[in-house]
């Protein structure tokens, strides 16, 4: 066990901030200001992969890496739609994920939000409207914002959260 | 294994050959046989330790041409047959229970008939569209008129455990967590797994029928999104397949700088992965650094080739973007750091007894069961199955470098994590060689469609193993049938396999370890 921390502390380096991105933290300062005021200092979000190719859910990943650390700005990701403010939901919605999609939407209690993240969500995208593909997202639930890109940086899905919250605030 | 070999041996068997060819699917030798005889056939592949690899139907004027791919030491093979309309196929899954899900799905989306098969439930196929109606049949439009909202899946008939304190638990398709849709059902006593059942599908969207009528850049971009995460290796095979098509080769330094992305790809998704596995059984440490990494890695993706995980930059004929003569310099200097810090990293946590104890022996595939599943990749890799496209059916630039390929028994949720960790390392040496020998040049030749309908096979070793890829062009030039094999057809079902007996605490860890691509296999 020693070894192990000795391990750590000798690695320090690996732990250190990472570089600065002032872009970012020009977003995050002005997310973390609307979710102070408007959402008692909480904004949660239940993401719901509807048919993504799952290009998407990287970058949504992404979000929680040391990099972005989106909890900093009190937005927190969270298993139940029950407990969501936010539905944040990628792909073409599949014809065999719209019945679930629709229930999830149903389970996050009023007042909710949806945003549609990456193209395929937004318009249908590479696989539009199909048999198999219901297409953009506001085909099966109303949407509040969308945020194109395929799939959107994480920068572009912080920039459209941030969208978001000044409309909804 | 010699073709001549199963060829021999199939005449032994009384089999009656129509007909070989070497060329028409290279670097494959095609094998027809006579459709009462395809059963036969798998079993003379199987005496002879053959690994089935993939199944795919193409509908044709008078009834339907079915294709399996088979594999043994780097040769492949493809039998094929025609079935005539109203005719069965005799069905390979008593055989190969490898082939369960795949002629599942030619039968629910071709309508291909299969004699003896021994689950006669859809796969592919949920509520969507009824058990009569084969979307990919040509005269099934691509948009049906009036389709109203499509209910649920409720009555699919899982398989039921019964007996006293059996609990069953039912999981999706729309998970706790970021991450994409699928249903497991679980029977379990008290903690324990006695029985994990897939249902998957939800992510379906028509991706084979989506390609038909597509150019080759079309069916590039489509094939890049088969796998979001597999974006450069699935659209490596789709054009690999079209090239070989259409009789085009790619300049030289077009196919090292596909290498390059696809030894990016492979490095970022396994740093992402082995972060998520101990983060899953609460060594956050892992995950905090880790994805420090490949954050860093693909923002440097994105500055060498314009896109974080590297979307479209494979097209026929070669790749859309240069790499720059600094970029090189740097990107090796990269992947050295990277590999020394990763090392650094794994060994702090092969010196963690507790996390040992966590992934040690849980989820254990036997190399047996892996060898009967023909599980890929670092599954298959993990269980004693030592195959890598890029070494032991090398394609270019892999004919030329010495490819590594790590591979254990234990076969555990550790040693899964392990394989990855020695891919980072060995994908990072033939980023520093590919680089090295980088030949200049351009990296594009001019695409032109074959003056007559042809095809082309394509065998890239992805990320999470080898992927096939079929493509059939009509005289004019479009895509007339598209079948990508993503890996994770043949580790999906290991899962199921891998999860009996473990506590259903360590599903997602299990879960994590395999990462089969969800997207990639429904289609
Ligand atoms: S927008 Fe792009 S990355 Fe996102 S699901 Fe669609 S194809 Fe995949």
């Amino acid at each position: 066990m020693l070894r192990l921390f000795g391990k750590i502390l000798r690695t320090g380096i690996v732990t250190e901030a990472p570089p600065r991105d002032d872009e970012i933290a020009a977003l995050g300062a002005e997310v973390k200001g609307l979710v102070q005021r408007h959402f008692g200092g909480s904004l949660a979000i239940r993401e719901v992969d509807a048919g993504s190719c799952n290009g998407c859910e990287l970058e949504i990943h992404a979000l929680n890496n040391p990099y972005y650390d989106l909890e900093r700005y009190g937005v927190h990701f969270v298993a139940s739609p029950r407990h969501a403010d936010v539905l944040l939901v990628t792909g073409p919605v599949s014809r065999h994920m719209e019945a679930a999609l629709r229930r999830t939407w149903e389970a996050v209690p009023a007042p909710k939000w949806v945003i549609a993240a990456g193209q395929c969500a937004c318009d249908g995208g590479e696989f539009g409207v199909s048999y198999a593909s219901c297409g953009a997202v506001e085909n099966v639930i109303p949407v509040d914002v969308r945020i194109p890109g395929c799939p959107p940086t994480p920068r572009d899905l912080l920039a459209g959260i941030l969208a978001l919250m000044r409309r909804a605030a | 294994m010699s073709v001549a070999a199963f060829i021999e041996a199939c005449r032994a068997a009384g089999l009656g050959l129509l007909g070989t060819d070497s060329d028409a699917l290279r670097p494959a030798t095609t094998v027809d046989v006579a459709a009462p005889d395809w059963a036969a056939a798998a079993r003379v592949a199987r005496a002879l330790d053959l690994r089935w690899a993939a199944l795919w139907a193409d509908e044709v004027a008078d009834g339907l041409r079915v294709h399996c791919c088979l594999e043994g030491g780097g040769r492949y093979l493809v039998l094929r047959t025609h079935v005539a309309e109203g005719e069965a196929l005799p069905s390979h899954t008593p055989i190969y229970p490898a082939a369960d899900r795949p002629e599942r799905h030619a039968r629910d989306l071709l309508g291909l008939q299969l004699a003896d098969h021994p689950d006669p439930r859809r796969w592919t196929r949920h509520a969507a569209w009824p058990a009569e109606v084969h979307p990919l049949r040509g005269d099934r439009p691509l948009r049906p008129e009036g389709l109203g909202p499509t209910p649920t899946d409720h009555h699919y008939p899982f398989v039921q455990a019964e007996g006293r304190g059996i609990v069953e638990i039912p999981v999706g398709p729309v998970h706790a967590g970021i991450i994409e849709p699928g249903h497991f059902r679980f029977q379990a006593v008290g903690e324990i797994v006695l029985n994990l059942e897939e249902r998957l599908g939800y992510v379906h969207k028509g991706i084979e029928k989506l390609a038909v009528g597509r150019d080759a850049e079309g069916l590039a971009r489509l094939a890049g999104r088969v796998s979001g995460d597999s974006t450069v290796a699935h659209a490596w095979a789709a054009c690999q397949a079209l090239e070989r098509a259409a009789g085009i080769e790619p300049p030289p330094r077009a196919i090292w700088l596909r290498a390059l992305m696809a030894e990016r790809e492979r490095i970022a998704n396994h740093l992402g992965d082995i972060g998520a596995i101990c983060n899953d059984v609460g060594f956050a440490f892992a995950q905090y650094q880790l994805t420090r990494l490949k954050e860093a890695w693909v923002r440097a993706s994105a500055a060498a080739f314009g896109h974080r995980l590297m979307m479209d930059r494979v097209v026929p004929g070669g790749v859309a973007v240069d790499l720059a003569a600094e970029a090189g310099a740097v990107m090796a200097a990269q992947a050295r750091a990277l590999a020394e810090e990763v090392a650094a990293i794994v060994a702090i946590l092969e010196d963690s007894e507790s996390l040992e104890d966590r992934l040690m022996t849980t989820g254990r595939l036997a190399p047996e069961q892996a060898r009967l599943l023909g599980a890929v990749g670092y599954v298959g890799k993990a269980s004693g199955q030592a195959f890598d496209v890029r070494r032991d059916a090398p394609y270019a630039p892999y004919d030329r470098l010495p490819v590594e390929v790590p591979c254990y028994r234990a076969g555990d949720v550790a040693a899964r994590a392990k394989i990855r960790a020695d891919e980072i390392g060995i994908s990072a040496r033939l980023i520093a060689a590919l680089l090295e020998t980088l030949p200049d040049g351009p990296v594009r030749a001019p695409w032109r469609s074959p003056p007559a309908p042809a095809e082309g096979l394509g065998i890239i070793e992805g990320w999470r193993g080898e992927i096939i890829t079929y493509v059939r062009l009509d005289r004019e030039g479009r895509v007339a049938r598209f079948f990508p094999r993503d890996p994770s057809w043949l580790t999906w079902p290991a899962l199921e396999l891998l999860l009996q007996g473990n506590i259903v605490p360590d599903f997602p860890v299990c879960n994590k370890s395999v990462n089969g691509s969800y997207s990639g296999q429904d289609l």
